[in-house]
């Protein structure tokens, strides 16, 4: 019995080592390219599932805290129908940025398993740490998810009222502020501010 | 006859209470005249006015009037949107205009370090304007109007 299973994965192995010794090079060229073709259009198609509003407030810690609360806001909600969805501005576009997040966004799977955040009071309690976490992102990469859709070198600064063209002029393009700056918390409430800068 | 004369004085006090009742409409400002059982066609929503430069106040205690959108504006125990521009710390970065040296007095007089809580929340004096047209007329006149009509009648 354990004779026969030894030498049935000795063949496989033999088969695995060199495999043009038993199928033809076209099989293996086109096979291949096909199985390849397949992978990544499967992995991309997983990637992006994962990337649509539908699954983000699948968990209730999603949907019931900050997904009604950007319900009211103008990402939301505005003139034009224009609006963002979770990816848009909490998972970078780049391929490379976006593998990285969706690496570092498993421990977020980690929270949800274990209810880390699985009742208001407890969303509440860490709503602090996860907020500071995405504001020192977007510091860091100098509003890259904003900057999707907004850009100051694509700004009309004369069709913005005259105290937003002066605070862009003076924020973007001359000093060193970038988005999150200044515009926290526009999609989701903010946690309590004391100590955070700006906020004072 | 008895009968017949109460019944008009009441017909009457009824009739002069419902006309009573339809000039008080014309400043319903909720339904805006339309009776109880009739579905009111709402006003379009106004533009809330967005200026740079500085209203005048029209007497001198008036809260001045916020010249620009608050739209989802958060002032509540965790943030207060208000002060991250208005705050005495942050008008340098913001170049907006200070809060009043009141705001941080508390009853007494005394200085505080920060806003006072009796002034926390800004809307409750100050409000933004929109480009509605007003509803009742007003014969408001600039205290300092007054002044100077006195001043030329006397000369």
């Amino acid at each position: 019995m354990f004779k026969r299973i030894g030498s049935f994965l000795g063949a496989l192995w033999r088969v695995f080592r060199s495999p043009s010794g038993y199928f033809s090079l076209g099989f293996l060229t086109v096979g291949g390219f096909i199985g390849g073709v397949l992978f990544w259009g499967g992995f991309n198609t997983a990637v992006e599932a994962t990337n649509t509003e539908q699954f983000c407030i699948s968990c209730h810690e999603m949907e019931a805290n900050v997904y009604q609360e950007i319900l009211p806001t103008i990402h939301y909600t505005n003139r034009s129908g224009v609006r963002a969805v979770c990816s848009d501005c909490h998972v970078p576009h780049n391929w490379t940025d976006k593998m990285a997040r969706k690496m570092q966004a498993s421990k977020e799977v980690w929270g949800h398993i274990f209810g880390i955040i699985d009742t208001r009071e407890k969303f509440l309690d860490h709503r602090l740490e996860m907020a500071s976490r995405e504001w020192r992102r977007l510091e860091a990469n100098d509003s890259l998810e904003c900057r999707n859709c907004h850009d100051e070198q694509y700004m009309d600064f004369t069709r913005q009222s005259p105290r937003a063209a002066a605070a862009h002029q003076r924020g973007l393009v001359e000093g060193d502020a970038t988005c999150i700056t200044c515009h926290k918390g526009i999609a989701h409430e903010l946690p309590d501010m004391a100590g955070v800068h700006g906020w004072e | 006859m008895r009968l017949f004369t109460i019944l008009t004085c009441l017909t009457a006090f009824f009739l002069l209470a419902l006309q009573s009742v339809a000039s008080e409409g014309e400043l319903d400002a909720l339904r805006a005249n339309v009776p109880l059982l009739q579905e009111p066609t709402p006003e379009p929503l106004y533009q809330v006015e967005d200026r740079s430069r500085r209203p005048v106040r029209e007497y001198p205690m008036q809260p001045p009037t916020i010249p620009h959108r608050i739209d989802n504006y958060q002032v509540d125990l965790n943030a207060n949107r208000c002060m991250a521009c208005h705050a005495r710390s942050r008008i340098g970065e913001t170049q907006a205009i200070m809060v009043s040296v009141t705001h941080y007095m508390d009853r007494e007089g005394n200085f505080l370090g920060d806003l006072s809580p009796r002034r926390y929340f800004c809307m409750q004096c100050h409000v933004p304007q929109t480009d509605a047209p007003s509803r009742v007329g007003n014969t408001f006149v600039d205290m300092s109007d007054l002044i100077r009509e006195s001043r030329q009648r006397s000369e």
